[in-house]
């Protein structure tokens, strides 16, 4: 381990620096997003009642209750879920290898599509707190499927194997969640708000059931730095160094479960975070997961927060899905990110 | 065993391959024609087929099935090789229309075409068509740095086609529920009004394009060394990706245009292909073929299976084709050929 922390260890300092910039500004930009999320909505309240509601609750007052109940919740569960969603993108990058890889290429949000679609059909379940339990198991099965298969043989699970796996779930996935969904015009109807991804309506429930699955998954993907910078290296190096790598590749894909699970539980499959915050984390820390990890956990709320507030504000009084308005607001900065890469190398 | 035998011995299992599954797809081809709600033996689906059939057969073989499985055979090797030729120019085994946006151009070209404008057929077509080409353009334009890198366009492609899937998601919850369903059929992929008017337009590009990639499957060999040693060996590497990415976007776009992007084939037929034919390379013949069987069959299955309402085939591609290479990558996984 000790050589693998001199190999990838940020030899320069302002590489260093230039991080700990980022992470710093980040760092404000999200306390300051924090604040907008708790003072704009769709209903109007004065800022100075807003602050009340936080610092001297009275339960009387209604708009009290709004801040406590709808807003503070909410943006509470914006920031978990970015987190959750930005790192389980970077472990899974990491283990595949793979820029493509993500909780949506790879099957994990259709599985977890699959199980909620199901038990909408099946078991007639509308409230989105039965949805969390469903997303569960959808997201274990689709991971233990995937691994599962990707690790059958000698060589264990290579990237390569995981990525194809991953993309057969995730096929088969979405036919099944395909095939009920034509069937059955009412649930097509409850689950297309679902899928697209919302934050909305969600209150202090669904986030004290989730939060101690992504509290768990966060703590988990953070130590694991080491892990997956060995597991970068490639199999034979990694072995080489005394590294377990199928218990690597357990642990990843725990943490996997807990995050994507728990997220798409709270707040539907949202797609793009995922996949584009990793690549930016790597842009600006580096190779060393061990710096990349926070700096996702950092980077991937302050997108899905600011999205969230755009999305309440730019059709107001309606809202758009944190879900559409995500891409919209990071698809146009992330082209320009691996644009100002492009140039500089 | 010499070297030059193995080499021999991998041509020739690579080049069995190819021929079992023209069989094959022939044979899913001809039941396809043959089953129905009214069937036509065997022998009398093939002399219909030479102009020799009663105007029943006439009727039920020529006019009503044909056109729906020749679409299905034909959009299935476009989208086949599509994704063979984007996998290995891109050097990522998750490359394919689907994923880096192509498919997310055309379905937000069409299902703002059917929502927002209730446009239907044609109109459609050329929206999809429309959509997926200029998403491919757009694409290249933003990932033109001095050059083009696969890892970089990939990567750009996955910005484009996560917005454009937006665009999708917006009208799909923003509408009425029916015409959602409707764009969700076309999303999903389907045979349901396949025509000769369709059919024409689909066989004309395949006739323009398959020449023009089978040119270019000796650069994209080259290319599968690295970029530094194509060029060493003389190809000249940019124009090179340029065509074949023009290629396989044409294939894609324009088979998306006449089906809809039926879901998963470019992505599954690929690497099904490579396991099959074992020989390191690109793959392109098996691959195609690969497509053409995934798509005749999956719609042969989505209208014939009983107990199963009559749904779009893009439903049943991923149903048929990933258990396969769920077992395909099991099975080499086991003899230590899957990585």
């Amino acid at each position: 381990m000790a050589v693998v922390s001199t190999v990838l260890a940020p030899a320069d300092v302002p590489v260093r620096r230039r991080t700990v910039a980022w992470l710093g500004g980040t760092a404000v930009a999200l306390v300051g997003l924090v604040m907008i999320s708790l003072l704009v909505g769709s209903k109007a309240i004065p800022v100075p009642t807003v602050v009340d509601a936080l610092v001297d609750f009275d339960p009387t007052i209604n708009d009290h209750l709004f801040v406590r109940e709808e807003r503070l919740p909410r943006t509470l569960l914006a920031l978990l879920v970015g987190a959750g969603l930005g790192l389980a993108g970077t472990v899974m990058q990491a283990v595949a290898r793979n820029p493509l890889a993500d909780p949506g290429v790879l099957g994990i949000n259709a599985g977890a599509s699959l199980f909620v679609v199901m038990g909408i059909t099946l078991f007639g379940v509308t409230a989105l707190t039965g949805y969390v339990w469903f997303a569960f198991g959808g997201a274990l099965v689709a991971t233990v499927l995937v691994y599962g298969v990707g690790a059958l043989g000698r060589e264990g699970a290579t990237p390569v194997k995981i990525a194809l796996s991953g993309a057969a779930a995730n096929a088969a996935f979405v036919s099944l969640t395909t095939t009920v969904l034509l069937s059955d015009t009412d649930a097509f109807e409850q689950f297309r708000l679902w899928q697209v991804g919302s934050l909305s309506g969600r209150h202090l429930d669904v986030l004290t059931q989730v939060l101690p699955f992504l509290g768990a998954g966060i703590v988990l993907a953070l130590a694991s730095g080491r892990l997956l910078n060995t597991l970068t290296l490639g199999d034979d190096i990694a072995r080489g160094l005394g590294q377990n790598t199928a218990v690597a590749r357990i642990v990843a894909g725990v943490t996997v479960v807990l995050l994507c699970g728990a997220a798409t539980a709270a707040a539907g499959p949202i797609g793009f975070v995922g996949l584009a915050v990793p690549p930016v984390a790597r842009m600006v820390a580096g190779p060393d997961h061990r710096v990349v990890l926070p700096c996702a956990l950092l980077f991937a709320p302050v997108l899905v927060l600011a999205a969230d507030i755009l999305g309440r504000v730019i059709a107001w009084p309606a809202e758009v899905q944190v879900g559409i308005v995500t891409a919209v607001l990071g698809g146009p900065v992330f082209i320009a990110l691996v644009r100002r890469r492009g140039r500089r190398q | 065993m010499s070297a030059l035998a193995v080499v021999r011995r991998v041509r020739r299992r690579a080049r069995l391959v190819s021929v079992l599954l023209a069989a094959l797809a022939a044979g899913v081809f001809l039941l396809a024609l043959s089953v129905g709600t009214a069937t036509v033996s065997l022998p009398d689906v093939l002399s219909t087929l030479a102009g020799q059939g009663s105007s029943d057969t006439n009727y039920i073989v020529l006019d009503r099935r044909l056109p729906r499985a020749l679409t299905g055979l034909l959009v299935g090797a476009a989208f086949g090789l599509s994704g063979a030729i984007l996998q290995s120019l891109l050097g990522n085994p998750l490359a394919s229309p689907d994923v880096i946006g192509i498919s997310a151009g055309a379905g937000a070209a069409a299902v703002t075409g059917i929502v927002a404008f209730g446009l239907g057929g044609p109109g459609v077509a050329a929206a999809a068509l429309v959509g997926a080409l200029a998403t491919a353009a757009l694409m290249y334009l933003l990932a033109w740095r001095d050059g083009v890198t696969g890892y970089r366009l990939v990567l750009v492609g996955i910005g484009l086609a996560a917005i454009l899937l937006s665009v999708i998601s917006y009208f799909m919850t923003r509408s009425q529920v029916t015409s959602a369903q409707d764009a969700l059929v076309w999303l999903t992929g389907s045979l349901n009004d396949s025509g000769w008017d369709k059919l024409v337009p689909l066989a004309v590009a395949l006739v323009l394009l398959l020449p023009a990639v089978a040119a270019a499957a000796r650069a994209l060999d080259l290319m599968g060394f690295g970029d530094d040693t194509a060029s060493g060996l003389g190809l000249a590497v940019p124009r090179a990706r340029l065509g074949l990415l023009l290629c396989a976007v044409a294939l894609a776009g324009t088979a998306t245009a006449t089906a809809g992007p039926i879901a998963f084939v470019a992505l599954l037929s690929a690497p099904i292909g490579r396991r099959l034919a074992r020989d390191g390379g690109p793959a392109l013949l098996p691959s195609t073929l690969v497509g053409a069987v995934i798509v005749v069959a999956a719609d042969f299955a989505a209208q014939h299976t009983p107990g199963l309402p009559r749904v779009p085939v893009g439903v049943l591609t991923g149903a048929i084709g990933a258990p396969y290479l769920l077992i395909l990558l099991a099975r080499m996984n086991r003899g230590g050929h899957g990585g």
